[in-house]
């Protein structure tokens, strides 16, 4: 059959859009090494003494370990309660089935800043004290369903008796997730990891409400934009962030392939 | 040993399915008794919704029985999980591993039961030597063919020497040459390692084929229970005689009975049939089925017989086949086989006939 001619007006339209989304992105690249603390052209020079104060700056490594930190601990913990929540979803029917994964998905459609607020009132009125804790809890709700849905979209194509087969053979329930479920959904698994991760790693509204006095890197390089020379340096964090969860979701998204199409026949 | 190797003792399972607002209850195995004897092939056979599936994931501890209990060697199974049962399943669809290798697949049930590595090297190669498969242990089950892939999924459950093995339609996904070949190899290797199968499947030349004993279900009942010449010989039921093999119904009144011998009046015809348990009274309707090729066509002065006119004449190679028309009832077809001395083709479409049949070979059915 042969394909259809992709219209010259619509390969246009593509262009367009894509220019206009990445042109910040590159712009944001390109004064990260320009050798100026104002943002404007024409380019003064390269230099890279914006990455190097970068790594001198002790307040913004620590808040760079702090977010890491808080991204591996919310979305190891997001991922576990995702999967939990996606085998019970796709092997069990139950009343109100619909229900839970609607309840669980909910954090998709609520806006960050009214969840933030939300829970920072919750959390005050019982007294708990902000830290990177509360905010890494409040990271695990966001990121759940996004973890959730990856791994119901793996397990929807598994089949079941692949578990009954395991357990036929004298396996336990656990003993069949173990061996025969969790490695065949790995890669979704760790897909779902380092989309949780992403989502956690870059996310402001909820953490510059509940993370009390250690900042996060996001909460960290807002506070700084009131300092007129610093710019540059925030600049240059921009761009290894952007580089680095671009990397990330590329990485994800191709685990996540990788797991759904059978391994092609050798020879 | 007198002891059944799996008993079914009123069992029932019941699944409630909701449709919108309506919950009802639905019967997928109805008070079901059962002995398979040790060693026995044995066959739960009946169309896709009969209730076989169930019974079998019943056996194999994948569903719970609602009432009645399940014993497997005398034991009572009804607080034993499937990985504990002593029996291990081939699944439809073989379920295969497909991130292990064949040799890990036949392994993965005594590496569970933390066999030893020499011993399980031992038990997986003996396993793939019998099912001719020794060379592919390396593959994964991705590279092999459907027929290679059942030979991995039957060494996978056999390399346990489960008591009792329990088998879904095994064959249903291969191609018909390669399922009549697997038939015979099954069967055999059944009898090589002496173990009990419990074999599903809706074929019922395949069930023929294979089994000592055949159990006939439907709609979540068994109807009959018996080795292959005595279901495809004698069916008690009209379900069991249409299923199995092909049947010609005939409906008629008592006129006498003497002993298991019944006349009845067939239209303007008197005939006889056999009854299998208590006949029926004169005066009563019955019904009676006799098998096409248990049937006699003649041409005769005198007024025998049931009497029909040759409406389709088929000629098949082995045998011609004809189907005749008689007057009130549906069309009967009789098979006549092409043999030394009988001419095929012998009536010709529209030729008035005569059907003849011994007594012995119509039998009169429950319903």
């Amino acid at each position: 059959m042969e394909k259809s001619r992709f219209p010259s007006f619509g390969l246009l339209y593509y262009w367009l859009i894509v220019i206009i989304l990445f042109l910040p992105i590159f712009l944001l690249i390109l004064f990260s090494f320009n050798d100026s603390t104002r943002l404007v052209f024409p380019l003064r020079g390269f230099t890279l003494q914006w990455y190097r104060q970068l790594s001198e700056n002790s307040e913004l490594i620590r808040a760079v370990r702090t977010s890491i930190l808080l991204a591996l601990g919310s979305s190891f913990l997001a991922t576990v309660l995702g999967t939990m929540g996606a085998l019970v979803v796709v092997r069990y029917e139950f009343p109100g089935r619909n229900i839970f994964v609607a309840v669980a998905a909910l954090p998709l459609v609520i806006p960050y800043i009214i969840l933030g607020v939300s829970l920072l009132i919750m959390l005050h009125s019982l007294g708990v004290r902000l830290s990177a804790w509360t905010a890494g809890l409040a990271h695990v709700v966001i990121s759940l369903p996004y973890a959730m849905l990856v791994v119901i979209a793996r397990l929807v194509g598994f089949p079941q008796n692949l578990e009954e087969a395991a357990m036929d053979l004298g396996a336990t329930y656990w003993g069949a997730l173990r061996r025969v479920t969790i490695p065949i959904i790995f890669p979704a698994l760790t897909a779902a990891f380092l989309i949780c991760f992403t989502i956690s790693f870059d996310e402001f509204a909820i953490a510059s409400f509940l993370v009390g006095t250690q900042p996060t890197l996001p909460v960290y390089l807002y506070s700084q934009l009131r300092f007129p020379t610093r710019l540059p340096l925030v600049v240059s964090m921009a761009a290894i962030l952007m580089t680095a969860s671009m990397a990330i979701v590329l990485i994800s998204e191709w685990l996540r392939r990788v797991g759904q199409t059978p391994q092609p026949k050798k020879k | 040993m007198s002891e059944p190797a799996v008993e079914l003792r009123d069992v029932t399972k019941v699944f409630a399915s909701t449709r919108g607002d309506v919950t009802e209850e639905v019967y997928a195995v109805q008070d079901m008794n059962l002995e398979i004897a040790q060693g026995e092939f044995f066959t739960l056979l009946g169309p896709s919704g009969c209730g076989k599936t169930t019974t079998l994931r019943l056996i194999a501890g994948f569903e719970r029985p609602t009432r009645g209990e399940i014993f497997i060697q005398g034991r009572p199974m009804s607080k034993v999980p499937p990985n504990l049962r002593p029996v291990n399943t081939v699944f439809q669809n073989y379920a295969l591993f497909p991130h292990l290798n064949v040799a890990r697949n036949v392994g993965f049930g005594l590496e569970v039961r933390r066999v030893s590595r020499s011993e399980r090297e031992r038990r997986v190669h003996e396993a793939l030597e019998m099912v001719q498969l020794a060379e592919m242990s390396n593959r994964k089950p991705s590279q092999l063919s459907g027929g290679q892939q059942q030979r991995v999924a039957l060494a996978r459950a056999l390399v346990n020497q489960p008591a009792v093995l329990l088998l879904d339609e095994p064959l249903g996904a291969l191609d018909l040459k390669l399922r009549k070949a697997m038939q015979i190899e099954l069967k055999q290797l059944q009898a090589q390692v002496g173990i009990t199968f419990i074999y599903v499947t809706h074929d019922q030349e395949e069930a023929l084929t294979m089994s000592d004993r055949i159990a006939v279900m439907n709609k979540g009942r068994v109807l009959q229970v018996g080795d292959p010449v005595t279901l495809y010989e004698r069916p008690a039921s009209h379900f069991v005689a249409d299923f199995i093999g092909e049947s010609n119904f005939f409906r008629g009144v008592v006129e006498a009975v003497s002993g298991q011998v019944v006349e009845l009046r067939v239209g303007g015809a008197r005939v006889q049939a056999t009854a299998s348990d208590s006949p029926p009274s004169p005066g009563q309707e019955a019904l009676f089925a006799i098998r096409p090729e248990k049937m006699r066509l003649a041409v005769s002065e005198e007024d025998l017989g049931l009497h029909g006119t040759i409406q389709e004449v088929i000629y098949i190679g082995t045998d011609t086949r004809y189907i005749v028309s008689v007057e009130a009832q549906p069309p009967v077809a009789v098979r006549v086989q092409n043999g030394c001395g009988i001419a095929p083709q012998e009536y010709r479409r529209g030729e008035a006939v005569q059907l003849f049949w011994l007594p012995e070979d119509a039998h009169l059915l429950a319903d």
